[in-house]
């Protein structure tokens, strides 16, 4: 028997309830209001009294209203089929919702339970199998979706029977385990996890030591993001965090995608649902709408499933790295999601922490990045998860709880600056400011300097030595004025200009240079750097300017050419004619 | 506001507490967000706890002592749509202002989100004939976007310019602390271009008590979303000024004892702003909906939290700026920004626009340092006297907002600007278009 109790008190989203029976902690709930049942959970419970968050507006609402307690936490539904799909923050199918109105206390199913999946069985009879191990697999898109011993089964079972090769629904059992103690428990192809709570089926979780390719060249080169990582970009209004992601979604070498609109524009979710089943994966030739799970919770969706909405994409993320996949988790923003838990503490007259949200923010922001990373599987096999948060700080000031919880957390930071924006200097990245803990680590670099070049950190930190010095140069240059310092100021300064507009300037709406493989990318970084090498001998500061922008422009050119080209030789062979030509004149001025 | 009480209605007269903006009582069968009349005052249930109801009064709680008469309606409140609703100003609480009724349908107002997987696309382009917008910032069918302003310069003009010229089948206008001149100026342009029967008016104006201004910006909305899913028109909503409604937003909730964040604005700002603006929307079957508004800076600070929320919520922004070279308002170049424009212009205007634009707006930057050049006693090179020349001409012809003309004309005037000051190659615009369109 569930739980009953009654509404006593209402203020906007937040429910009191009064009860005889049990309640739980994240507990879901639904109140009867009417004929719509509303979903809510548990939030806190003092005596008899529950409160309840409404993932739904609480309009009309009256004390004395019956709730019954499900007994159970927020779940998600796991099984074939969650690809593509575009969910709400709770994962109701948006597109099984009749009307163009969202319906209060309208509730979908995630997953096509009608349909069938083509199994075929991995496990066999006899087989010892604990939570996690795969049973059998399902094509899903491209994707060998893994059926596994439900995550919620404790201990070793053995493989009692198992499915042939078949067509099968997901409510189907496709396989009988029996448990120690020789009872026997049926598996579908579904099975359901509170998304507040990790999925652990994994061996161990090793520091990341690989890198995820994203073919963003201020990421790869400068600051990279590792298989596993986690890292947050911090921006203020418009400098690019959406256009960033959108990129990162499309451009990154995962094998899936999930993405979690948290608070943020219905048009931009819209922008993802129009173009992605149109744009094609670099990579596999597919659509990008393939490997893409959109958990869409925008900022006039209610504010509880915002903050459930990320656990919600976590959850799902979890799930497939299970199955040994390679899993991107995007968050756009995480500050909404800090803000809902603002909104509900401020509700419930919390004692306040900075700027008003909850005194465990910088907790509940560790134990969600935590989640994330690279893992063994008990089969040996590896799966990771990397996620990447954008933070949308007041008045664009970094000091702030959001981000600096964040900071102490994310192992990469990639700071967009207004300024970069504002003079159209895309994607935003400062360089200066950004970092990435990864390029630290001795496994990374060692794997960097392996799989791209010989020399690759090397030249990554010269490059990064050269714009940093360009900067406090430019400073100089802007004290005491063009001819008030030496002219190798002035080359310093375009040197650094020359890294800034080859290799951290990328256009992200061009067809071709919106993604730069690696290899491409230490082919320029070695071209730029073979430039910046080159000893300079100029008459007067005037002619530096101009000498470096036809450079740019040459080396810009290529990085608008297919990798290779007849187009991009010709442009390295006016590049190289351009060197040429330098070194022709100094020559000349010497004699002179 | 005066109410009849009818019999089935739930009256009580006997409040235990008041504050400037709520009353608290206590009373039964209070469905949360109803209705209320408190001696004779609009009122709506904002906390219940138990038997305890508190009330936000709309129109401010000033004499209403602890007897005053409590009738409660049974509803939310909504707003009567129907044909007659065109060419009439309404107060804040949905009323004709000049008397008389709506004949029609009554509709919740600030009612359900647009499933985002119904949404299209946003793709029409918004012609103004303002370059300093259609140019630089071309705006969008379904798109939200404020003008940043200061309190002195001239955004509603501008605002009413734009409505009249956007080719809307309908405009709404949601006025929020707007000065009494101010709504007789919008009503004033509006009838003299004969568009009256075109306009929508909700009217709060700094006469009215500011927390009814909280009901303004639903209702305008309702009834744009009654316009654009019913007769599938396009619908612009201008909200001026959003800054007045989220000061109302704080009164209210510092009444409540709620913890105020920045700026003593309410922790859900954010949240608050965003319901509003998301309404902006472009339907499947041809019906949108387009938000132009308002937020005016004190001094300029645009990192106070109601600009702040706002550029996090909204497509981009319009600042305007006095040129003091010209003489002249313009749209500034480059703070602006207009994010839906890529989805039109290059495809809906002509092929060489982004181009165009960017151009222009590189070439104004080079004069702005130029400038700054000048004004620290560095001499200027010839380059830098062209591109001062080229930046009057440009402020002048283009970004002024009194400049109106069609697109094609636009381009047309930026190329005659660029010939006049410029070989092609200072322009930097590709090869094809110098070919196709360069002034010889
Ligand atoms: N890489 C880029 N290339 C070209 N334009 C860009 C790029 N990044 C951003 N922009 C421009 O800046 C605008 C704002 O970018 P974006 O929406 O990503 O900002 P944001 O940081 O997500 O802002 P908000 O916090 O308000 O959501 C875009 O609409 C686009 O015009
Ligand atoms: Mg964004």
């Amino acid at each position: 028997m569930n739980t009953i109790g009654n509404v006593t008190g209402i203020i906007a989203n937040l429910v009191i309830v009064e009860t005889e029976g049990t309640a739980g902690q994240n507990e879901i709930c639904f109140i009867k209001h009417g004929d719509t049942r509303l979903m809510a959970e548990v939030i806190k419970v003092v005596g008899n009294k529950a409160y309840l968050q409404v993932f739904e507006s609480t309009r009309g609402l009256k004390v004395g209203t019956e709730v019954e307690f499900m007994g159970h936490m927020l779940e998600v539904t796991l099984g074939p089929g969650i690809l593509s799909k575009n969910f709400d923050g709770l994962q109701n199918d948006l597109n099984k919702m009749d009307g163009i109105f969202l319906k209060r206390g309208e509730y979908t199913d995630p997953l096509d339970f009608d349909s069938k999946f083509a199994f075929k069985p991995l496990a066999k009879k006899g087989d010892k199998v604990t939570a996690g191990s795969w049973l059998g697999e399902v094509k899903e898109n491209w994707i060998a979706h893994k059926i596994m011993v439900p995550f919620k089964f404790n201990g070793e079972f053995t493989v009692k029977s198992l499915k042939e090769d078949g067509e099968y629904k997901l409510n189907d059992a496709i396989a009988v385990l029996t448990d120690k103690d020789g009872k026997d428990h049926e598996v579908t192809m579904v099975q359901k996890w509170p998304v507040k709570v990790p999925i652990k089926a994994y061996k161990n979780k090793p520091r990341p030591f690989k890198i995820l390719e994203t073919g963003i060249r201020v990421m790869d080169t400068l600051n990279p993001m590792a298989e596993g990582g986690t890292g947050f970009i911090p921006g203020p209004f418009g400098s690019g965090k959406t256009v960033l992601q959108h990129s990162l979604s499309k451009n990154a070498n995962a094998d899936l995608v999930v993405v979690a609109a948290c608070g943020e524009r219905a048009n931009e979710v819209v922008e993802i649902f129009t173009e992605f089943p149109e744009l094609e994966d670099p990579r596999t030739g597919r659509k990008l709408m393939e490997r893409t799970t959109i958990i869409a919770n925008t900022s006039n969706m209610p504010v509880a499933a915002r903050e459930a909405s990320v656990y919600t994409a976590m959850t799902i993320a979890e799930y497939y790295r299970a199955m040994g996949l390679k899993v991107l988790l995007l968050a756009d923003s995480t500050s909404r999601w800090a803000q809902a838990l603002r909104e509900m503490s401020n509700r419930m007259e919390e004692l306040p922490g900075p700027d008003g949200f909850p005194m465990d923010l910088s907790a509940i922001i560790a134990n969600f990045y935590a989640r994330a990373g690279f893992v063994y599987l008990p089969n040996g096999e590896t799966g990771s998860i990397t996620f990447i948060g954008t933070v949308s700080p007041a008045g664009g000031n970094l000091k702030e709880p959001v981000t600096e919880s964040t900071k102490k957390v994310a192992r990469c930071f990639y700071a967009l600056s207004q300024q970069r924006a504002d003079s159209k200097r895309y994607p935003a990245i400062d360089s200066i400011d950004s970092y990435s803990k990864y390029l630290e680590y001795p496994e990374i670099e060692e794997y960097l300097n392996s799989t791209i070049s010989e020399n690759w950190t090397d030249n990554v930190h010269e490059a990064k030595d050269i714009l940093l010095r360009g900067k406090e140069t430019y400073e100089q240059i802007n004290i005491l004025g063009d001819d008030g310092v030496p002219i190798e100021y002035h080359i310093r300064y375009w040197k650094s200009e020359l890294i800034d507009f080859v290799i951290l300037q990328q256009d992200g709406f061009d067809a071709i240079d919106a993604s730069s493989s690696l290899e491409r990318q230490d082919y320029m970084l070695q071209k730029t750097l073979g430039v910046t090498r080159m000893e300079y001998d100029f008459e007067s500061f005037e002619d530096v300017g101009p000498y470096f922008k036809r450079v740019i422009n040459a080396l810009k050119q290529m990085n608008y050419s297919e990798f290779d080209s007849d187009k991009f030789k010709k442009n390295e062979k006016e590049l190289e004619k351009i060197l040429k030509e330098q070194k022709q004149e100094e020559k000349e001025e010497a004699k002179a | 506001m005066e109410k009849e009480t009818k019999a089935f209605q739930r009256v009580y007269t006997k409040l235990f507490q008041l504050t400037k903006a709520t009353v608290s009582l206590r009373a039964q069968g209070v469905g949360n967000d109803e209705l209320a009349i408190v001696d004779g005052r609009l009122a709506q249930v904002v906390k219940i706890i138990g038997d305890m109801v508190t009330l936000q009064i709309f129109g401010g709680t000033e004499g209403i002592a602890t007897n005053a008469e409590v009738i409660f309606a049974g509803k939310s409140p909504t707003l009567k749509v129907g044909d007659d609703l065109a060419g009439r100003f309404f107060n804040a609480y949905g009323e004709p202002m000049e008397g008389g009724e709506i004949m029609g349908e009554e509709l919740e107002i600030g009612g359900p989100s647009v499933n985002p997987v119904r949404r299209k696309q946003p793709s029409e382009f918004i012609p103004t004939g303002i370059a300093g917008i259609d140019l630089n910032n071309a705006l969008v069918t379904g798109q939200k976007i404020p003008f940043f302003a200061d309190p002195d310069q001239p955004y509603n003009q501008v605002m009413a310019m734009v409505a009249l010229r956007a080719k809307a089948d309908k405009i709404i206008l949601a006025g929020m602390g707007l000065t009494n001149d101010d709504y007789l100026y919008f009503k004033n342009v509006f009838d003299n271009a004969g568009a009256l029967d075109r306009i929508v008016g909700f009217i709060n104006t700094t006469e009215d008590p500011p927390v009814e201004r909280l009901l303004v910006p639903d209702m305008a909305l309702s009834a744009a979303e009654y316009y654009a899913t019913k007769k599938n028109e396009k619908v612009l909503v201008l909200l001026t000024d959003m800054t007045l409604y989220s000061d109302a937003l704080s009164i209210v909730s510092n009444r409540m004892d709620q913890i105020p964040s920045k700026d003593s604005m309410p922790g859900s700002l954010y949240s608050d702003l965003a319901r509003l603006y998301e309404k902006a929307v472009q339907f499947p079957d041809g019906g949108s909906i387009t938000i132009i508004a308002v937020t005016t800076l004190s001094g300029g600070d645009i990192t106070h939290a109601v600009p702040d929320n706002t550029g996090y919520i909204t497509e981009g922004q319009l600042f305007l700026r006095k040129d003091s070279d010209v003489g002249k308002v313009i749209v500034d170049p480059f703070r602006s920004l207009s994010r839906l424009k890529q989805l039109v212009i290059g495809k809906k205007t002509r092929e060489d626009h982004p181009q165009v634009m960017n151009a222009a707006v590189r070439l104004y930057a080079d004069a702005a340092n130029a400038r700054t050049k000048q004004e620290n006693g560095f001499d200027l090179t010839d380059y830098d006297e062209r591109t001062l020349e080229f930046a009057k001409g440009y402020s002048r012809k283009l970004l002024a907002i009194d400049v109106n003309i069609e697109m094609e004309e636009m381009l047309e005037t930026a190329y005659a600007l660029f010939s006049e000051h410029f070989k092609p190659e200072e322009v930097g615009i590709r090869e094809e278009f110098v070919k196709k369109y360069w002034h010889k």
